[in-house]
């Protein structure tokens, strides 16, 4: 028994820390200070479909991805760690897709990737918080999901049985192939790189990437189709134009504003016992504690 | 047509809270917008639904009562929704930012091809002018949320496509009763309408679903721990003084990440938003997401050994200091002075 499987990931500024030079002085985001990452979940979700690989031998793992020419060092970090290969789906047609346009364009890119048995993604990306690409995905191709995973208990007869992770507590569902799973942090954490299939790889990349270089790679790509990267744009995908982009998303901003919180008077305290006890006893005189 | 929808959750017969404080929402907007709240309830033994969310101002309650419907699966659940929306036409839906409406709002709006926005800390109608396309548009949802991090905060219209989706966490809106003798309508759907055998292709073998222990929400006195705490065990002190004063452990995103405290403590844009009588924010060195969460609090304390930490701007008092100093001498200052 093998798998096909597609991983669903997304280079994400790291939103999770914003420290001091990431805010500019007018409270603003500088967006720029930000390092581009793995979105930390679906490198949860690359994990989940690099064990079915363990476990069942001739599973292909491969990873589509949307985003600009440099998000194709997300495909190259999950070659790193055990991928057999990956899209990167790009254009500027795709720009400005809020989360339905982008499920739109990823189900046209799987449909014509082929037999697909399962689809794996993170539960959600850190720079929206949304959770819906997954869900979205799956109804775009028919297919049943299964959210919030933890672990993958079994895989036998053609289902797959599944440990859930829910607000207060847990739920194990079985589910028949196809089908689309979406990965929790609560899930086992992302194998590191390896060390050869990083020296294997560190040459893999786009056709855009290889125009950019100085050297002329002559036909070092040709030889070793193993390292080229494939990008599709939307000539590649069969699809309707306006279902992409900016047309293709029913939800607009409208506006956007920087959260600036007021500051209040603060006193500063030292931990001497003596200050300590003074705001207790002011705490208790006020009736804010007691 | 035209009204607005609220999908309810339901656990061994009773209405969530997340639902409740969603139809207190939804009746204050159908008051300005001058149409009805409907509510879904879909599940198995739905007899006690009525009296509970009638008094919240719903004008017609659709009950899909089956025993396949409960517990919750996404396919079935689905495709109800998809298709009572298309018979009704609803301008605006929501539904709790929970497990479940986090897992069955994305597929709807994929059917229907309608904009969904996740986690709405606000929800107001407006009109909105579309200059490129030369539109304006009259009594819009606006669906305020924050982004990138929690770093901003968007507000985002569906001007064209129905219903306008959006979910909301427990806890952020208020949940209020409009008239205890509200009188409304019951609609008993006839589910095998709407569901055909292939929904059913996901079993749930096992649940184990815990009642929740906490109440964050409404706890007077929260001691919440960051990731400055360090160990599971300094957060064991902050058990110690949040039950010595009568409180509540709450934690930051970043210390639930890192093991440091149950999911269900978390307190920011993606928990629990709280308004305390005092916040005590131990090693919480103040992501805005998480102050968004606790900014309503009558009183913050930060303790803290980095005093340039951002929290320290909105508490009233900074002691600078570790953990495992200054929360034993709380202890027993407050145990010494109380009698």
């Amino acid at each position: 028994m093998s798998f096909n499987i597609v991983v669903l990931a997304k280079q994400v500024p790291d939103t999770r820390n914003v420290g001091k030079d990431a805010m500019k002085a007018d409270g603003t985001v500088n967006r720029g200070a930000l390092p581009a990452i793995y979105n930390p979940e679906d490198l949860n979700a690359l994990e989940q479909a690099l064990r079915i690989k363990d476990k069942f031998p001739g599973t292909k793992v491969q990873v589509l991805t949307m985003g600009p020419a440099r998000a194709a060092e997300i495909i190259r970090e999950s070659l790193y760690r055990g991928a057999d290969g990956g899209f990167l789906l790009s254009g500027r047609e795709f720009a400005g897709s809020d989360t339905l346009a982008t499920s739109y364009a990823l189900a046209c890119a799987i449909r014509k990737m082929g037999k697909i048995d399962m689809i794996i993604c993170g539960r959600q990306a850190i720079d929206g918080d949304t959770a819906q690409v997954g869900p979205q995905v799956a109804e775009k191709l028919g297919l049943p999901q299964v959210t919030y995973a933890e672990e993958i208990l079994k895989i036998e007869d053609g289902k797959i049985t599944v440990k859930r992770r829910l607000e207060r507590g847990v739920e194990t569902v079985r589910c028949p192939f196809p089908m689309l799973l979406t990965v929790n942090a609560s899930a086992a954490n992302c194998r590191p790189r390896n060390a050869k299939l990083t020296l294997k790889y560190k040459r893999a990349n786009t056709a855009t990437e290889r125009n950019s270089l100085e050297e002329d790679c002559g036909d070092f790509y040709k030889t070793h189709p193993h390292l080229n990267i494939t990008e599709w744009g939307t000539a590649d995908i069969d699809h309707e134009p306006e279902w992409l982009g900016l047309s293709g998303s029913p939800t607009k901003v409208k506006s956007i504003q920087n959260v600036v919180f007021t500051a209040k008077e603060s006193k500063t305290l030292d931990a001497s016992d003596n200050t300590i006890e003074e705001l207790m006893k002011e705490l208790i005189a006020n009736h804010t504690i007691g | 047509m035209n009204n607005i929808f609220v999908y309810l959750e339901i656990e061994d017969g009773i209405v969530s809270d997340v639902s409740l404080e969603l139809l207190t929402k939804g009746r204050s907007l159908a008051n300005e917008l001058n149409c009805k709240l409907e509510a879904l309830a879909a599940g198995y033994g739905l007899d006690q639904v009525g009296q509970q969310v009638f008094p919240y101002g719903v004008d017609v309650l659709h009950l899909a009562d089956d025993k396949r419907l409960e517990p919750y699966t996404s396919l079935p659940h689905t495709s109800l929704l998809v298709k009572l929306f298309q018979e009704e036409k609803p301008q605006i839906a929501f539904m709790g930012a929970t497990t479940i409406g986090r897992d069955l709002g994305p597929r709807v709006s994929s059917a229907l091809f309608s904009g969904l926005t996740a986690d709405c800390t606000s929800l107001e109608i407006g009109g909105y002018e579309d200059r490129k396309a030369g539109k304006t548009y009259e009594n819009l949802l606006f669906q305020i949320r924050p982004a990138f991090g929690g770093n901003i905060v968007a507000t985002i219209v569906n001007p064209d496509c129905r219903p306008q989706m959006a979910t909301v966490r427990e806890g952020v809106m208020k949940k209020e009763i409009v008239d205890p003798a509200y009188k409304g309508e019951t609609r008993k759907l006839k589910v095998s309408d709407y569901v055909s055998d292939a929904d059913f292709v996901v079993e749930v073998i096992e649940r184990h679903i815990e009642k929740s222990k906490l109440n964050i929400k409404s706890a007077p006195i929260i001691v919440a721990g960051g990731y400055g705490v360090g160990s599971v065990e300094n957060f064991k002190l902050l058990h110690e003084l949040a039950a010595v004063l009568g409180g509540e452990v709450g934690a930051s995103r970043a210390a639930v990440d890192a093991g440091l405290a149950e999911h269900e403590r978390q307190i920011g844009q993606t928990g629990v938003t709280v308004r305390p009588k005092l916040y005590i924010a131990c090693g919480i060195s103040g992501q805005i997401q998480h102050i968004a969460g606790m900014q309503e609090s009558a009183m913050v304390i930060s303790i803290n050994n980095d005093p340039r930490a951002p929290i320290n701007a909105i508490a009233d008092y900074n002691i600078i200091g570790n953990i495992e100093e200054v929360i034993p001498k709380m202890i027993k200052y407050y145990k010494k002075n109380s009698k």
